[in-house]
């Protein structure tokens, strides 16, 4: 077609003349056309160029409320640290306190009887005196400590917040805390009036609590977010949005929330009401952003945005190559494989366990496909950093261990055909997990695993999180991907988890010898008898393989090199900026 | 034109009510509740968290007491962020995705015109090859990618330099809003050159352009006058359809730039089963959707003559 | 312009330019020779054909499961040494450990640097195992890797772990060793935990190694009697390197294509089939049915595609096991056919109308012909194009739900799903993105080409016109 020549196209007609006009039209008329119109579409473009800034001027101006600033990450002068948060906090309620974000809000601007100290220690708090017995605890509260208003911190605003919290009206989900409290089980049943719970003010600052039966980590209780106080003239004032913005808060820790922007940003202030001035050295905690994305927290850390960023097994070697100091931390949770027993589940077979049992290497997860120093390869539920009678649980207690031994796992599988009466192949299993990329690349992991080494298959069962708490509850799984963080420092946060009676037990685990050690380590004052029924628990556990577990989890992060004493710890308050500091120099 | 509007307007309020309705129909049967959580809880709590969501009652009751509460203009409270109403969440954070929207739009609908008219003006020359480059590259590669690469450059950027010449991310001033918006917008801008060029050509072949030029009318003039306006027109049709597109589509320039924006929020509620939140910003975008499509029409019907609403 | 257009001179008769040169062709063998004219067209459509033969044909030729996993080799790129030598099976360590000195315990500036530092066995990737000296006055041991020398500025690298046993002064590393170079840094710790300053350094090479069981079940030998302690192998090869499991990449992309293409392909066919019919009895019935028939389908284009998306994606919940393909392609159909139907509806409104099927009508043509020889031909067209142009948004559609974590079910791979991964790991391991956008970018690329192409060939305004 190109090779028409202008002549012929006039007289060949209408029909072809289209792209031989415009051959001719870009041969010839084409340059000063194009010149000139050149010339016209650059003043088009700087008038829409103009214009755009323009328009982004005043969209800027227009949604200024809402923004975030873009300080360094430390700043020196101003004593402010800018810092990135993965979710938003859904409300700070204590009362109906659930999530680990809200916690650690939580942690900077409240403050309970008894708070953990940088060593991780029990210290005093609101409470200056304690004395705790077997059935009783008497705390007696300081007089200087003040609400972020001036007035007092009383007594009664413990009893009005743990009442609150008991209250069935109030469905907190960590009610169960506030259960070793006489009548505090009751109360939460709606079986008690909440004025019968066993915590009175004697006076303005002398709180007594009487226990409905001997609770040896009542202590330590003491500084979970949940027996925070609140008070009453303040929270009734609010007409229910106690809680959801900085405004409908009243602080009485180190910190107050000065700002929070939701979506955005939530910025913490000295409280200078707190009674322990001496312990802050921060004036700011600010966190600028709020995003999920790993990677762009790592990002914002590159570019000096914020002071900590979380590193993963795929981001560790560029950290490595700009030499950051990267530092270690165990966050104190156990992730397992959970069984399903119920009876009608090819999975309540103890040699079909063994044998799955007999298969699973978690060192083999840890150091292949986590990748994550810090994190240990599960041989327990107990995790390493739990305290036992004098020094750690798991050093007075080994865990029991056993090799990967492919061929006797063959001989279980083959004695479990034989008891389900399996002829052939095994129906598949189902293996529930979370949607998270972690849990996936471990459920891919695993699927692998048993289908090269026992010929099982398995289908993996992905769903969204609260699709795959309900399929729990609701025994619609054979394995699932499981963890359990710690809710205070005693084994038992993790060592009644499969009693029988306990509704996290998602698995149904049934085993009355179980069930009577997890009582003899709820009530037993002697810590001996308790360590030896975890160590029971421990045994039975591993010997029934009621969960595989699978590893203890730990991360690594790079921290600004002029930001110190920041405390990490495994429960509690993490991370704890109360007691950090800015250097002068460090990089 | 009254009526057509009119006609118009009702026929969106209908498509409302329908999307509402859908969605209503589809959050109910979704498996899993928002009220499941990590800690188990009592029959008694759950049974008071149920009627506090009004839960409790038959569906039918649910969706009157639902479509009641939204005539109003209440979406209802939140599962997750348990105290906010989920008017506040849209008042709060559709202004910042509606801001990255129309930056994003603007972005695309300026670049598209201007390189558009620039490919078709050096049709098969030095400057139409490297843009119609681009354009491929725009087209064909997803925006997530282009956001992760988008905020690489970024850091590199700073780095060379050594200061904070843009942002990384974050929201709040000018300098936020610019790569979040061009990568926003950088597929339809692609798709807009597409079409700005094609659109041009078809105009320079048209009978006006060359009776304009036989006529010895200045070349500028045929440019500014005959060209460009008539090329305009189909790019305009579709700024409706890349509104929806560049509105809904935004989530992920939210997520990777820590934007505050509506569309974060309605990933994290189906990831919560939040309810509310999710039926309250389906049928907000909806409405917004079908809003700005009736805009759209109607100024069309403005800009081109030859266009007559019926 | 002007110029040639006025260099008016006598023509010369050319009777021949007055015969119609054209040989009479129907409609689909025009538009075939017109595409055939469009090379960028053309070429596109041999690259769809040569990617459908990568996923029919490919997995035939290159015969790897895409879920194996050969955590010998996770992450590799392509082309990675891959020499291993064959070693005994990993056995527990109990670790060195010496008495503790007797002395008081001192704070963390005034310990001094472990010494004598060295390896207990040869390093490899299998474990590398670290043995000091007490430091006398430690409470414990930091060990730190670093692929890098941890001079000048101290940079120690990643801290592996904290050695708290009493007078355990060893260590073994067995986290994600590579056959490269670390260098070891240990430094000692006070009572509190508290690091000291100073830090011995070891410089390790780690040999890549396998056990002869391993190697057995790869296939690298035949028996275990072939795998000698000491002996080299080849680990498997795999040419576009692996993923995070060590799955062969070059086998994903192949069945990861097959989500991708058939979301890609089959979705639209079915949706622009639903769409056609839909379409068809509108346009057919006409008034009152057509008029309600639209409204709903105006209503389905209203719902905000990418939130509907996802909520169906939900609702039709993958059962365990099930790779969520049906379910996604259920949403896709479920949310896009009006958008063809309309356009079908618009076709068959505007050819009934048009002077030919009058014309048909009035010599006596039945509702069989004018269907069969009008109406399917003339809106065939149409609804290839809009295929083209489909194919594209659903792949587009797939790769993005596989971003936020709603696409197919793993291990099915898709190349959206992998190159979602691929970005995690963009900066360490490049070609875990690279080769899954880049087989992304050449489908979309090229389905848009053709359908460009297609678009030009088959509108009968174009006819006579060549190219663009």
């Amino acid at each position: 077609m190109k090779a028409f020549r202008p002549v012929r196209a006039w007289r060949a007609g209408r029909a072809s003349v289209g792209d031989g006009a415009v051959t001719a039209a870009a041969g010839q008329g084409a340059a000063p056309l194009h010149q000139s119109a050149s010339r016209d579409l650059l003043l088009l473009a700087a008038a829409g160029v103009a214009g755009l800034l323009l328009l982004m001027w005043a969209l800027a101006w227009v949604t200024e409320a809402s923004g975030t600033g873009s300080a360094d990450a430390v700043d020196a002068t101003t004593g402010t640290i800018t810092l990135a948060l993965s979710t938003e906090p859904p409300q700070l309620d204590s009362t109906r306190l659930t999530d680990l974000v809200s916690g650690r809000i939580l942690g900077h601007v409240m403050e309970g009887l008894l708070r953990y100290d940088e060593n991780n220690r029990i210290a005093p708090g609101v409470a200056s005196r304690w004395e705790i017995g077997l059935t009783e605890a008497t705390f007696h509260l300081r007089e200087d400590a003040r609400w972020s208003d001036g007035s007092p911190v009383t007594a009664h605003d413990f009893v009005y917040a743990w009442r609150t919290v008991l209250d069935p009206a109030t469905a907190s989900e960590y009610a169960f805390i506030l259960h070793p409290i006489e009548n505090g089980a009751a109360i939460n049943r709606g079986e008690a009036p909440r004025e019968e719970l066993g915590a009175t003010a004697l006076d303005d600052r002398t709180l007594h609590v009487r226990l409905q039966h001997p609770t040896p980590h009542f202590e330590k209780l003491m500084a979970f977010a949940t027996y925070n106080p609140i008070k009453e003239a303040f929270r009734e004032g609010r007409q229910g949005r106690y809680g959801a913005d900085a405004e409908d808060l009243l602080y009485n820790g180190p910190f107050v929330i000065s700002s929070w922007v939701h979506g955005a940003s939530l910025r913490m202030e000295r409280n200078p009401h707190y009674w322990d001035q001496d312990r802050i050295h921060l004036n700011a905690i600010d966190y600028a952003y709020i995003t999920t994305d790993v990677n762009a927290v790592l990002n914002l850390y590159k570019d000096g945005k914020v002071a900590i960023a979380g590193l993963n097994a795929e981001t560790l070697e560029d950290a490595l190559q700009r030499r950051w100091q990267l530092k270690r931390f165990v966050d104190g949770s156990v992730f397992f494989i959970e069984f399903n027993h119920r009876p009608e589940r090819l999975t309540a077979n103890l040699n079909l366990r063994r044998a799955i049992q007999l298969v699973t290497d978690p060192a083999e997860l840890v150091y292949k496909v986590i990748k994550l120093p810090g994190t240990l390869p599960g041989e327990s539920i107990f995790p390493v950093w739990l305290k036992g009678v004098h020094g750690a649980f798991r050093q007075e207690y080994p865990a029991p261990t056993h090799p990967v031994d492919i061929e006797l796992a063959r001989e279980h599988l083959a004695r479990a055909a034989t008891e389900l009466d399996i002829a052939g192949a095994w129906p598949p299993l189902v293996f529930l997990s979370g949607d998270n990329p972690a849990a996936n690349k471990q459920a891919e992991y695993f699927q692998e695993v048993y289908r090269a080494r026992l010929g099982l298959e398995v289908k993996i069962d992905r769903q969204i999180f609260k699709q795959r708490l309900a399929k729990m509850t609701a025994g619609d799984f054979d394995m699932v991907l499981a963890g359990w963080g710690p809710d205070y420092e005693d084994p038992l946060t993790f060592g009644d988890l499969f009693a029988s009676w306990n509704e996290n037990n998602r698995g149904r685990y049934v085993n009355p010898a179980l069930d009577s050690w997890v009582e003899v380590a709820q009530t037993s004052p002697a810590p001996r008898d308790r360590m030896e029924a975890f160590a029971e628990i421990q045994r039975i556990i591993h010997e029934d393989a009621v969960v595989l577990p699978n590893y203890e989890s730990g991360s690594v992060y790079a921290q600004h090199p002029r930001l110190q004493g920041v405390v990490r710890r495994a429960v509690g308050t993490d991370p704890d900026f109360t007691q950090a500091y800015i250097t002068g120099t460090g990089d | 034109m009254l009526r057509y509007t009119l006609k118009r307007l009702l026929q969106g309020i209908v498509t409302v009510w329908f999307i509402a309705t859908a969605t209503f129909m589809a959050m109910h049967s979704i498996p899993g509740d928002p009220l499941s959580s990590d800690k188990a809880v009592s029959e008694e709590i759950r049974r008071n968290l149920e009627a506090k969501y009004g839960l409790d009652k038959p569906i039918l009751e649910q969706y009157a007491i639902y479509i009641g509460n939204m005539l109003q203009g209440d979406f209802g409270i939140s599962f997750s962020q348990e105290n906010r109403s989920v008017n506040d969440i849209i008042r709060e954070h559709f202004p910042v995705s509606a801001t990255l929207g129309v930056l994003a739009i603007a972005f695309a609908g300026a670049g598209g015109i201007l390189f558009g008219a620039l490919t078709a003006l050096y049709r098969n020359r030095l400057p139409d090859i490297v843009i119609m480059f681009l354009v491929i590259l725009g087209i064909s590669v997803p925006s997530f990618v282009f956001a992760a690469l988008g905020q690489l450059a970024l850091v590199n950027l700073n780095e060379v330099f050594d200061a904070t010449v843009l942002p990384v991310a974050g929201w709040g001033s000018m300098m936020h809003m610019l790569t979040p918006s061009l990568v926003l917008g950088l597929g339809t801008m692609a798709f807009l050159t597409r079409l700005m060029r094609s659109s041009m050509l078809e105009v320079v072949n048209s009978d006006y352009v060359r009776t304009a030029n036989s006529k010895g009318l200045p070349p500028s003039r045929i440019f500014l006058k005959h060209q460009l306006r008539n090329a305009i027109l189909p790019v305009v049709t579709v700024l409706g359809p890349s509104i929806a597109a560049i509105t809904t589509g935004g989530f992920v320039v939210e997520l990777v730039f820590a934007i505050p924006g509506l569309g974060r929020y309605f990933v994290e509620a189906v990831q919560q089963s939040d309810y509310t939140v999710i039926m309250g910003t389906t049928v907000f975008y909806g409405a917004f959707l079908v809003f700005m499509v009736i805009v759209v029409d109607l100024l069309y019907g403005l800009v081109d003559p030859r266009v007559r609403l019926e | 312009m002007a110029a040639a257009a006025l260099s008016f001179e006598r023509a010369v008769a050319q009777p021949e330019a007055e015969v119609l040169a054209r040989p009479s062709l129907s409609y689909w063998q025009d538009a075939w020779r017109r595409l055939q004219a469009n090379r960028r067209a053309l070429v596109s459509l041999y690259i769809v054909l040569a990617l459908l033969a990568f996923t029919v044909v490919g997995p035939l030729l290159w015969r790897v499961d895409p879920s194996a996993q050969d955590l010998d080799q996770i992450s590799a790129p392509p082309g990675a040494d891959r020499s291993a030598e064959i070693v005994a099976p990993h056995v527990p360590w109990a670790g060195v450990t010496m008495p503790l000195a007797e002395g008081n315990r001192l704070a963390a500036e005034q310990l001094t640097a472990p010494a004598e530092l060295a390896l207990a066995d040869p390093a490899n990737t299998q474990a590398v195992r670290l043995q000091w000296q007490p430091v006398p006055g430690a409470s414990g041991y930091r060990v730190h890797r670093n692929i890098l020398h941890p001079a000048p500025d101290d940079a120690l690298g990643l801290p592996l772990a904290d050695v708290l046993q009493p007078g355990r002064v060893s260590f073994e590393d067995r986290l994600d060793i590579q056959p490269r170079t670390y260098y070891y840094s240990v430094s000692a710790l006070d009572q509190d935990g508290d690091v000291a300053p100073a830090y011995a350094t070891l410089q390790v090479v780690a040999k890549r190694v396998i056990t002869g069981a391993e190697a057995v079940q790869r296939g690298l030998v035949e028996t275990m009697e072939d795998a000698a302690l000491g002996q080299r192998v080849r680990l498997r090869l795999h040419p576009f390197g692996t993923d995070y499991l060590g799955r062969d990449l070059l086998a994903r992309l192949m069945h990861g294509a097959r989500v991708s293409l058939f979301i890609g392909i089959v979705a639209p066919l079915v949706y622009v089939f639903v769409g056609v019919l839909y379409g068809s009895i509108a346009g057919f019935a006409g008034g009152r049915a057509d008029q309600v028939l639209m409204r709903f389908a105006d209503f389905v284009v209203a719902l905000p595609f990418l939130l509907f998306m996802i909520l169906f994606r939900i609702l039709f919940r993958i059962e365990g096991g099930d790779d969520g393909i049906a379910p996604m392609m259920l949403a896709m159909v479920l949310l896009s056919w009006p958008a063809a139907a309309r356009l079908v509806r618009g076709q068959i409104l505007q050819i009934r109308e048009e002077g030919y099927v009058g014309a048909a009508r009035l010599l006596g043509a039945k509702t069989n012909y004018l269907v069969g020889r009008h109406m399917i031909p003339n809106t065939m067209g149409v609804i290839l194009v809009t295929l083209t142009f489909a194919a594209p948004a659903a792949i587009f559609t797939e790769a993005f739900l596989s971003f936020i974590g709603m696409g197919v079910a793993p291990p099915t791979p898709s190349w959206g799903s992998m190159c979602n991964e691929g970005i995690k790991t963009m900066l360490t391991h490049p070609h875990e993105l690279i080769f899954p956008a880049v087989f992304i970018s050449i489908t979309v690329l090229a389905f848009n080409l053709l359908g460009d192409g297609l678009r030009d060939a088959l509108d009968a305004r174009m006819r006579g016109r060549g190219g663009e």
